[in-house]
């Protein structure tokens, strides 16, 4: 029962990494862009809360619906004033651009928020526990973490694959020229594709405030999970990306209780056996 | 008489960053004419549709297209004011079904005679293979895609660029026997070819091209073999 537990933490704690995972991929399925300031956008979220919690004293699990449309609109605004200049052929200038960006919001967390460590308060509801069986219980906070993640990537699938705008996006994706041809701006459709990455950001962001404690320095580390997910999981397969969240999760979980150094390692351990043996991913999209 | 003209090419020179590609190309058609463009491997017939389009930089062109200046917009602008291109090689979206390949070409819902129903009509083999990707249908019937996904934009011309190229004879002759339909239904067509014989069956009128200048204009029946060669092969 011991295991069972550990196992169920670690797949409730892979929906947090999916949420970490799902923006980065599709930004990457939509534009190839990979977007090194992800971590610290996650973060810059959780800073959002913040703010939203302290003015308003709104609770911070409903703060999410602040945040998310203040994320969504400021991730349109970053791809038609930055991103989108960036991109073309090659996908070194994206890159380093998104690095820089990285340090900037770095820096101007710490500016203004100092280097210590916050954390958002959500009451009761982060020890309260649901019994499931004799000696195995589930937390209700990370319950509601990896609903969340299920619901958002169902929501993505849905559209991506039953509505006019998910076709556009599949089909700038696929040619962007083409996509031009048949009327579509893809300078908007990039920015539509980022508002939704980062209105996912802001979910994982509040959750992630709510989790544990945060400061400016936390991004990058985030980053590195939101990528591994992605990677074992397979690119430009959101299910998939869940599936790697969850593995992700359970090795760390295992790796803990073997010992607690080894949570950490025991994750990237995983991630390079995948990234060794099946480079394209456990679930690759299936290209006809 | 500039009011029939439908697309009133004027001068136009076009470049890949300093290459000049197209050298003072002037070009009409009007409406309800099917024009077709022949000439060499890159003789530059694909940059002149490019060009149309916005695609390839222009200079000095007058492009006036329904009686609006086109030259220096935008593709998604232009692809709005009625023209839309099959490009070479089909470039269908490789992700998405056949279905949602017509979908995606018809989404400005312009409007016009061109709906999904129809495109199915007009190739009927498509209905059958609407739900499957894109990618397992043979040359010829993503050559129909490609045509149809134009065609669901309503324009009022379609440019249809290496419409033969790779493609088996018995499907080609089906592209052709479909044309007259496609031009009945009020949408005028600019045909690119290097396949000559085809596209002087069903032009009303032709142009000829070589190292990026027009060698050669008229009707079909005015042209005769021997000049259609001096202006494909510049001999």
């Amino acid at each position: 029962m011991e295991w069972a537990n550990v196992i169920l933490q670690g797949i409730l704690v892979g929906g947090l990494y999916a949420l970490f995972a799902t923006g980065l991929s599709l930004i990457f399925g939509v534009m190839r862009l990979v977007n090194i300031a992800h971590g610290d956008l996650i973060v810059l979220a959780a800073y959002v809360a913040l703010l939203c919690v302290t003015q308003t004293s709104i609770h911070p699990l409903l703060a999410i619906f602040l945040v998310a449309p203040v994320m969504a609109v400021a991730g349109y605004g970053l791809q038609r004033i930055l991103f989108n200049r960036t991109l073309g052929a090659d996908l070194l200038p994206p890159l380093l651009v998104s690095f820089g960006l990285s340090v900037i919001i770095q820096n101007v967390l710490l500016q203004i928020f100092t280097a210590d460590s916050r954390k958002l308060s959500a009451g009761a509801i982060e020890t309260a526990t649901l019994p499931i069986a004799d000696g195995l219980a589930v937390g209700v906070l990370p319950l509601l973490m990896f609903v969340a993640a299920v619901a958002i990537i169902a929501a993505l699938q849905f559209m991506f694959y039953s509505l006019p705008i998910g076709r556009a996006l599949r089909a700038t994706s696929d040619d962007p020229e083409v996509a031009r041809l048949m009327g579509y701006d893809n300078r908007h459709l990039f920015g539509v594709a980022m508002a939704l990455s980062l209105a996912v950001v802001a979910v994982a962001g509040v959750f992630l405030a709510v989790r544990a404690n945060f400061d400016p320095a936390l991004g990058p580390s985030r980053l590195i999970y939101g990528f591994e997910a992605v990677i074992i999981g397979g690119l430009g397969n959101l299910w998939g990306t869940l599936a790697g969240g969850v593995i992700l999760g359970v090795a760390q979980a295992i790796g803990a209780k073997i010992d607690p150094g080894w949570q950490l390692l025991a994750g990237h351990l995983v991630f390079l056996a995948v990234l060794a043996f099946r480079p394209e991913g456990l679930f690759p999209k299936v290209d006809g | 008489m500039p009011e029939k003209r439908l697309l009133d090419i004027r001068n136009l020179d076009a470049f890949y960053g300093a290459f000049q590609a197209l050298f003072g190309i002037s070009l009409y058609a009007e409406r309800g004419e099917t024009l077709a463009i022949i000439g060499a491997n890159s003789a530059g017939k694909s940059t002149l549709m490019k060009a149309i389009v916005g695609l390839v930089t222009t200079r000095n062109a007058e492009i006036r297209f329904a009686g609006g200046e086109l030259a220096g917009r935008p593709t998604q602008q232009i692809v709005r004011e009625g023209i839309a291109l099959v490009p070479e090689g089909r470039r269908l979206f490789r992700s998405l079904s056949v279905e949602e390949n017509l979908l995606v070409g018809g989404h400005l819902h312009r409007p016009g005679p061109w709906s999904l129903a129809n495109v199915y009509d007009l190739f009927p083999v498509l209905r059958e293979k609407r739900h499957q990707p894109s990618t397992s249908l043979s040359g010829g019937q993503q050559q129909m895609v490609a045509i149809g996904r134009a065609l669901m934009a309503n324009p009022d011309l379609v440019l249809i660029d290496e419409l033969s190229l790779g493609l088996a004879p018995i499907v080609i002759r089906d592209i052709y026997a479909a044309l007259p339909r496609v031009t009945a239904a009020g949408t005028s067509a600019i045909i690119v070819e290097q396949d000559t014989s085809q596209a002087l069956a069903v032009a009303n009128r032709v142009y000829c091209l070589r190292g990026g200048r027009i060698t050669l204009e008229g009707t079909p029946a005015s042209l005769t073999r021997d000049a259609i060669s001096a202006a494909y092969f510049g001999v």
